[in-house]
């Protein structure tokens, strides 16, 4: 018990446009919050674990010391992908694990209100001259004349390959959209949520194609936003009040796996061997299994990726992802439910807070403190992101009375 | 006249196919430069040529792109007799009506037309064999 690590306050700004403020403030404010929600200061703090993407060179982490403390503790300024925000949590977990201090302070921050596509930039532009480029020595920009690198024409077909592998004999561009349109329902229970509008299936086939089947509201909502987190030791945590040990939530397991290599993972990334490696790690960390979780958040940054992590995350027999979809399972009053926050779909993507963002929607559920959407008697969850490249993050969170 | 293949990876004589550096110890295959297996971690390498015909396992219609690409058009992943490959389907209309999982297709060459000094770039895609139906 002594050696387990528990989330002891953590916070999530609420995402969507935020003009008036720039990633410092943001980030100031979960962290600030998250420091206030476990009832102690950044002078209790050891180690923190700054994650940003888009910020520009420099320390993010130091930057947001210089508003909130600078205490001289060592800062990890950590990138990867989509999964920054939980490698910022887990690198704060091995510090404390390494026992090289008793508590930390995990934060994530982007804005991306308006960025648009991400990845598949501009062509260059030829200076008249067919000239071999790169690893593939290329002649000219790759992206739309040999396939797409975009995200959602990539994660569109990875979740049309799983179609393929199970020889799914119904219309895929309408699976997907029923997808879309639980989480979007999901989210008008969110008051964080970047969208918070119920969809229809028609709006959602019918809005702007993006990469078939994802159409925009399949996508992950770009937005600004900010989560942060303090992890503390348990022998710690036992020095503290009864109040900060009952609202302090387990870390039951922490994963973070890479992309092992597998045949064409090279031409469409896998997505699918890192996730499934992390989740049994985790499940076995935890001593916990699929079967055992209350509530799952999962990464759907795009409507196809939902399907596949069903599926990676075992929560349905291998094969099964569309059967457990049409079983209501994932739905907020169904048998597992996945993403009640929203997801990425229509909570919002800032991308290096989002892994720690769905901790904080498991933990709130486990707190009981989630208001309207809480999954009543919640006591184990599970927070699940993917970085293109690829890295996994798998966090399983479990309430102190579990 | 002279020609020069989009990629290094597409060989145009004596007959257009892909050719993979395949891993001499382990028979993993990548296209591009390589440092070592990801793998199995050797280093030595031999050319492997790609079959030419494959099938459709996963596709998805980009109709939203960076500036100056040319939308729609349909990005598609192609097993070639066990070999992964990515390509745009070419000579077929670029909406789901026309395209599916599991369809039969064949690489297929294109003129990107000539640089100043009259080489003519080749692009490569691949188009439906028959009718492409076989659909479920």
């Amino acid at each position: 018990m002594s050696d387990d690590i528990f989330i002891l306050g953590i916070n999530m700004t609420k995402f969507g446009k935020h003009p008036d403020k720039d990633s410092v403030d943001l980030g100031s404010e979960a962290a600030l919050a998250a420091l206030a929600d476990g009832g102690v200061t950044i002078h209790d703090m050891g180690v923190i674990a700054a994650g940003n993407l888009l910020g520009g060179p420099g320390g993010f982490g130091q930057m947001l010391q210089k508003q909130i403390g600078q205490t001289g503790i060592p800062v990890y300024n950590v990138q990867n992908a989509c999964a920054t925000g939980a490698t910022a949590l887990r690198t704060v977990i091995m510090a404390i694990k390494a026992g090289e201090c008793d508590m930390g302070l995990a934060v994530g921050v982007e804005m991306l209100s308006g960025a648009g596509l991400l990845a598949g930039g501009s062509r260059k532009e030829d200076d008249g001259t067919w000239q071999p480029h790169g690893r593939v020595g290329a002649i000219a920009g790759t992206d739309g004349r040999i396939g797409t690198v975009t995200m959602p024409g990539t994660f569109a077909q990875i979740g049309m390959q799983y179609l393929h592998e199970h020889t799914y004999g119904g219309a895929p561009a309408e699976l997907f959209a029923r997808i879309s349109q639980k989480n979007h329902a999901h989210s008008t229970l969110n008051p964080l949520a970047t969208y918070t509008k119920e969809m229809t299936l028609e709006h959602i086939m019918g809005d702007f194609m993006v990469a078939y089947p994802n159409t925009r509201p399949m996508c992950s909502a770009n937005c600004d936003g900010a989560a942060a987190a303090v992890l503390v030791s348990g022998e710690k945590l036992k020095t503290l009040s009864a109040e900060q040990q009952r609202r302090a939530v387990k870390v039951a397991a922490s994963i973070l796996t890479s992309d092992p290599w597998t045949e064409g993972c090279q031409v469409l990334p896998d997505v699918n061997t890192l996730t499934r490696a992390a989740a049994t790690q985790a499940y076995e960390q935890a001593g916990v299994g699929p079967e055992d979780l209350d509530l799952v958040e999962l990464h759907d940054c795009f409507a196809t990726a939902e399907l596949v992590h069903y599926d990676n995350l075992m929560l349905c027999e291998p094969g099964g992802a569309v059967d457990f979809f049409e079983s209501g399972a994932p739905f907020r009053d169904g048998a597992k439910p996945v993403n009640v926050s929203g997801g990425l779909q229509s909570k919002g993507h800032p991308v290096s807070a989002t892994g720690i963002a769905n901790v904080w929607e498991i933990c709130h559920h486990l707190r009981g403190e989630a208001g309207p959407r809480q999954i009543e008697g919640a006591r184990i969850g599970l927070a699940h992101v993917i970085g293109l490249g690829s890295a996994c993050g798998v966090h399983i969170l479990q309430s102190s009375g579990a | 006249m002279t020609q020069i293949p989009i990629v290094d990876y597409l060989v145009l004589e004596p007959e257009p196919h892909l050719r993979a550096h395949e891993c001499t110890a382990c028979g993993a295959r990548f296209f591009g430069r390589r440092n070592a297996c990801a793998s199995c971690g050797s280093a030595s390498f031999a050319d492997a040529a790609v079959a030419t015909e494959g099938e459709v396992t996963s596709f998805t219609i980009v109709a939203f792109a960076a500036p100056g690409i040319e939308v729609p058009f349909v990005a598609a992943i192609v097993d070639c007799d066990g070999t992964t490959v990515q390509a745009n389907l070419v000579n077929t209309t670029a909406d789901a009506d026309h395209v599916h999982l599991g369809m039969k297709v064949r690489l297929a060459t294109y003129s990107m037309g000539d640089d100043v000094n009259g080489v003519e770039g080749i692009g490569f895609g691949f188009e439906p064999v028959g009718n492409g139906s076989t659909a479920p």
